[in-house]
Order: C-alpha cells, then sequence, then structure tokens
C-alpha cells in the first residue's frame, strides 16, 4: 500500500540500473538528507549535535571502511583503530607542517597514508586467511599505537604526545560551531557512502564478493586476488583514515593516540556485526545503534538509580549479549529487518 | 652473560604461562572449530571467583579451588547450550566473533558479581630466587616460576594422556576431524562439546590462579589472551606442542626484544613484537609450526 512500484517503469538502462530504483526510496532519501542537512542544524541542541550525531556520522564512515574490508572483501579486521589513528595523525602532520594546505586536502593525504599502512599490513592477507589474519591485524593496532606514542616527529614534538586538532577552515570559512561542523562532516559522509555504494554495484565490488564466497574459485575463473585484497585493503583504511581525521577534528579536538585503541576497533566490528555485514546501509545503522546504546543505558541506570560501576559492567554484558543475540537470531543485522519490513509494507495489507 | 641467561630463562617460564592460556584456545578449537576469544575473559572470571570465594566467604583456598571449578564447569556447559548450539554449521568467522560477544560478556558479568577493584591472591608458593641458582651459578630464578612450569607440565601431559589414551580423546578427536562423520558413528558431538568447554575452564583456572598470584587478579588478566594468540600463531591453532613451543619462542624472544632491543628504540616493545615475529614466521610458513596443512580445492 504505502510500497507498491506499480506503474514505476523502467524505459532505459540507466533507470534500471540506479541505485534507489523504486520512486519512494528516492524521496524518502532525498527528504532524509534534506531533513539531516537544512532541519536539524538550526533546531538540535548543540549537545544533541556534537555528543551524538557527530559521533554516529564519524562511526558510521569508520563502519563503512571496515564493512568494505570484512563484509564486502570477507577479511576479518581487528585493526580498524589503527588506520583511523594513522589517518588523524597524517592529517595533523600535513596542516602542521605545509602551512596553507586545504583542509580538505591534508583529511584526503591523511586517508592516502592510511590506505599505505592498509596495504603495507594487507600484504600477509595473501598468504594467510581467517583467523590467522584477524591475530595478524591486532599487530596493526599495537605496532601503529606504539609508533604514534614512541616517536616525537608523529606528534610534533608534543610533550605530552598528545595532539590539538587545528581549526577546521575550509575556503576562509571557519567551522567552530557544533551545527557547522555536523554540516562538514554530513557532507563528507554522504559523499563517501554513495562512492562506496557504487564502487560496490560495480566490477570491483564484484571481484570482492567473488574472493569473499571462495577466492580460489575467483582466481580460476579469472579474479586476480592479490589486486583484489589490497584494493579491499588501500580503500577500506582511506575510508576508516578519513573517519580516524574527522574524529579528531570535529569531534574530540585532542587526541591522544590511545584514544584509537583496540576498544574502538572492537567497537566498530560491533556496528557492522548488529547492523550487518555486508551492507552500506548497516554501516549506518548498527553505528547509530551502537552510539545510542550507552546512552540509553546510561539514563536507565540512571532512572534506577544504580551506581555507575555496575552500569559500565551491564553495558559490557549487554553489549556481549547483543552480539550473540544478533549472530544467532539475524545474522545479517538490523539491515536484513529492514528489508523484511519494506518486503511486508509491499504486500499490506495482503500477506501474499 | 649471567644476566643474558636470567632474561633468557625468565622469558621461558613467562612463556610456559603464556602456552598455558594458549591451551586453553587450542583445546576448543581441536575439538569444534571455533576460536574462542573469550579465553582471556575465561581466565579472569576464574581467578575472580576463586579469589572471590575466598574473600566473601572467608574459606581457605582448598575449598574455593573447588568450588570455582563446579563454577567453570558450568559455564562451560552454559555456553556449549546458550551460545554454540544454535550457532552449529555457520561459518567459522561467525563463531569467532560470537566468542568475542561472549568475552565482553563474560568480562562485564564477572565484574559485576565480584567488583572491579584488584584483588590479592596468595598462593602457598612463595615469590623468591631459587637459592641453589643463586648461590652456585648468580642467576636469579623465581621459585614461583619454576613451581608454575611445574604446574603447567603437569597439566599439559596429563591433557596429552586424556587426547591420546582415553575413549574421551579418541572421540574429541574424530569430532575436530568431521562433526558430521562423528555423529554418524554414534559420538556424542553435544557432550563432547561440553566436556572441551569445561575442560578449558579448567585450564582458565589454573592459568587464571598463577598470572594472578603474579600480579594480582584484574581486569588485566583479559589482555592475556592477545598474548597467547601469536603463541597460537607460531604453534599452529592445533596443536598442544604447538602451543607450548610457541609459547617458550614468544616468551624468550619477547623479553631478549625487549632487553636489548627496546632501549634502542624507545621501550615498550613487548606489546607488539610477537605479533611482528609471528607474522614474519607465517610468510613463510601460513599454517603454524606444528599446524595441519590444510589444501583447498573448490
Amino acid at each position: 500500500m504505502f510500497y507498491r512500484e506499480a506503474g514505476q517503469f523502467k524505459t532505459t538502462y540507466e533507470s534500471d540500473g540506479q541505485i534507489f530504483p523504486i520512486r519512494q526510496d528516492r524521496i524518502a532519501l532525498g527528504g532524509l538528507l534534506l531533513l539531516a542537512l537544512a532541519i536539524v542544524p538550526v533546531f538540535a541542541s548543540p549537545y544533541m549535535l556534537s555528543a551524538i550525531l557527530i559521533p554516529f556520522l564519524i562511526f558510521s564512515l569508520a563502519a563503512l571502511g571496515l564493512n568494505i574490508l570484512t563484509g564486502y572483501c570477507g577479511q576479518l579486521s581487528l585493526g580498524t583503530a589503527a588506520f583511523m589513528a594513522v589517518g588523524a595523525f597524517a592529517s595533523f602532520n600535513f596542516i602542521a607542517r605545509l602551512p596553507g594546505i586545504p583542509m580538505l586536502l591534508a583529511f584526503v593525504l591523511g586517508g592516502l597514508c592510511a590506505a599505505m599502512v592498509g596495504i603495507a599490513f594487507g600484504l600477509p592477507s595473501l598468504r594467510i586467511r581467517g583467523f590467522y589474519l584477524a591475530a595478524s591485524t591486532l599487530a596493526t593496532q599495537f605496532f601503529v599505537v606504539w609508533c604514534l606514542t614512541k616517536i616525537p616527529y608523529l606528534t610534533n614534538y608534543s610533550s605530552s604526545g598528545v595532539i590539538t586538532a587545528q581549526k577546521i577552515v575550509i575556503f576562509g570559512y571557519q567551522f567552530d560551531t557544533p551545527a557547522s561542523k555536523y554540516v562538514l562532516v554530513l557532507a563528507i559522509v554522504a559523499l563517501m557512502a554513495l562512492l562506496a555504494k557504487n564502487m560496490i554495484r560495480s566490477n570491483v565490488g564484484r571481484s570482492w564478493m567473488a574472493v569473499r564466497d571462495m577466492d580460489v574459485a575467483a582466481e580460476v575463473i579469472g579474479f586476480r586476488p592479490m589486486r583484489t585484497k589490497l584494493l579491499a585493503f588501500a580503500v577500506s583504511s582511506f575510508y576508516c583514515g578519513v573517519a580516524g581525521a574527522l574524529y579528531a577534528y570535529a569531534y574530540l579536538g585532542t587526541v591522544e593516540p590511545e584514544a584509537y585503541n583496540l576498544d574502538l576497533s572492537f567497537r566498530i566490528l560491533f556496528m557492522i556485526i548488529i547492523g550487518g555485514v555486508g551492507s552500506v546501509l548497516g554501516s549506518f545503522l548498527g553505528a547509530a545503534f551502537i552510539v545510542l546504546l550507552p546512552v540509553f543505558l546510561n539514563i536507565l541506570a540512571h532512572s534506577l538509580s544504580l551506581p555507575t560501576s555496575v552500569a559500565s559492567n551491564l553495558e559490557l554484558m549487554v553489549f556481549g549479549a547483543l552480539i550473540i543475540f544478533f549472530l544467532i537470531v539475524e545474522p545479517h543485522g538490523l539491515a536484513r529487518l529492514w528489508q523484511v519490513g519494506k518486503e511486508k509494507l509491499r504486500l499490506w495489507p495482503f500477506p501474499h | 652473560m649471567n644476566f643474558f641467561f636470567e632474561v633468557l630463562i625468565g622469558g621461558l617460564l613467562s612463556g610456559v604461562m603464556y602456552a598455558l592460556v594458549a591451551i586453553g584456545f587450542v583445546l576448543i578449537y581441536k575439538a569444534s572449530g571455533v576460536f574462542n576469544f573469550a579465553q582471556g575473559a575465561m581466565v579472569f572470571f576464574a581467578a575472580l571467583t576463586c579469589v572471590g570465594i575466598i574473600d566473601k566467604f572467608g574459606v581457605s583456598i582448598w575449598l574455593a579451588i573447588p568450588l570455582t571449578i563446579v563454577v567453570m564447569i558450568a559455564l562451560g556447559l552454559a555456553i556449549e547450550r546458550i551460545v554454540l548450539r544454535p550457532l552449529v554449521n555457520q561459518p567459522e568467522i561467525t563463531l569467532f566473533m560470537a566468542t568475542i560477544g561472549l568475552a565482553f560478556f563474560i568480562e562485564g558479568l564477572a565484574q559485576l558479581l565480584w567488583g572491579s577493584q584488584v584483588h590479592k591472591l596468595d598462593l602457598p608458593i612463595d615469590d623468591v630466587p631459587i637459592p641453589f641458582l643463586l648461590d652456585n651459578y648468580n642467576i636469579i630464578v623465581s621459585q614461583f616460576d619454576v613451581t608454575a612450569a611445574g604446574i603447567c607440565a603437569v597439566l599439559v601431559t596429563a591433557l596429552a594422556l586424556l587426547f591420546s589414551k582415553t575413549k574421551v580423546g579418541r572421540a574429541l578427536r574424530a569430532v575436530a576431524d568431521d562433526h558430521q562423520a562423528a555423529l554418524a558413528v554414534g559420538i556424542p558431538l553435544q557432550q563432547i562439546w561440553a566436556v572441551v568447554w569445561a575442560v578449558a575452564g579448567l585450564v582458565a583456572l589454573v592459568a587464571g590462579l598463577l598470572w594472578g598470584a603474579r600480579n594480582g587478579v584484574q581486569f588485566a588478566l583479559t589482555f592475556i589472551a592477545l598474548k597467547a594468540l601469536p603463541v597460537l600463531i607460531l604453534g599452529g591453532f592445533t596443536s598442544v606442542p604447538g602451543a607450548i613451543v610457541g609459547g617458550l619462542i614468544i616468551g624468550a624472544s619477547e623479553k631478549l626484544a625487549e632487553v636489548y632491543i627496546g632501549p634502542m628504540v624507545g621501550g615498550g616493545i613487548e606489546g607488539w613484537f610477537p605479533y611482528v615475529l609471528a607474522l614474519l614466521f607465517l610468510l613463510v610458513r601460513p599454517e603454524g609450526l606444528f599446524g595441519e596443512k590444510i589444501i583447498r580445492r573448490i
């Protein structure tokens, strides 16, 4: 009833191959973007913007990066936070050492640095797979954070090892209010999500999925596993790197290398498990879920007046239980639930 | 030279402790194909439960240990029933991610039950240098470390016998080889899994007690799992001897690297050195020292 595509005929290849072939989807997404871009920054409180919406968008981007690697190319990674750290610290260094460099270019260069690190640490994936690879991505995690702590050059010789992100200035406009930062992050994330969606629909994405489903078979039918895997590592790390830079510049402001610890990697992994492995939408849903859950639990704990230690342990338990629950009940995550919901709406009110 | 041997022996002895944790991983992986990331959390849970029972009920350690064993067996059975049984036939990666969730849950549960402060655990073994070695060779080797290594050796021998000589061990190897074939010849898969998880719980308890006595029972115990990973990579996921040899190599090389290379690059390389070592090794032998070579066909 609400979701009927009767009468929407595809008469050209272009219209048949578009991202959202159904008109309702296009209208809904356009409306959502308009709402997020025009209405939200005006009406949302600074707390809402800087503590919930900005981290949500940044984590979505990081989750998208991990999803490209893990969900689409099948290479499990526990080093996401390390790539974010590379992106953040590289951007910081570019801006600090090359005065007058455009901010956005610095973010892109930071992402490229992360991509190079990603390729370097992705090399073992050519020989090893599965758990061995998961364990070796942990090497990235520990090594990168160690480097950032121990090499003073990377933090620009800051005495405490902590960097303070420079002010975001793009084309002479200073992004210093929560609302303006939010708009900037939203624009970057929306653009990169669109890029990712298109990449996944193209032959690049198909080669990733072929390697994920069975790499030996993919090789036999002519995909080059080495190039495919390394490309996935590079693209994924690029996304994570940009997310890391935004995390430092638009969200935290002042960052220490330890902010990008293993815990962050796990949280991003949880986002894609709960949101949906191998789904762009899932990255956003998962990020929203993981950002909002602690807030919700805090409110709950506060209203029940539980002590904070109990609340934080409960948070751990709820996280763990949810992961197991989702893996058992809905391995494709929230994105799959959304899809099922759409199917239902299409047939409503007749179930068959 | 004395100093070198001291570092080496210290490294080897701590390697034994890594091996002990790694064996917990190997046991479960061998019998169910599950890479149990929650092993570190189980070590933490076991140690904390033991200390918690001593503190709360004022019993002696000799009563607390059997009680903890009961708790760990119950935990193993519950994990098998609640988490693993619904996930039969899922890809290995899914099971792995489920155990990450499990690790978070167990960590939260342990601290919720027993509090999150650091507990002291006193085992009736003194952490003093062995007088014989100190007097004759001037090498400091802790008595505690040697006793711990001895306990590990006994445990490993017992496990090896269990695997090779008993009916349960035979069933276990059959299950590891092929779930379906094992089921077809009448091996009760779920019972075997329950046994394995219970045994892994026991190993976790031993590891938790030994580590806890050394560094205090605290949240940092969960990071031991991260120490055990390179050991596993090096030794191969399916091999108990591999875990021991890997543990010794990692323990020794990590301490030596920290002492001899560390000062050149600013120290603290213990955190990543084992991983990089294991990673380099993997490039040469992707299945580890004693791992099974898997041939893939389409």
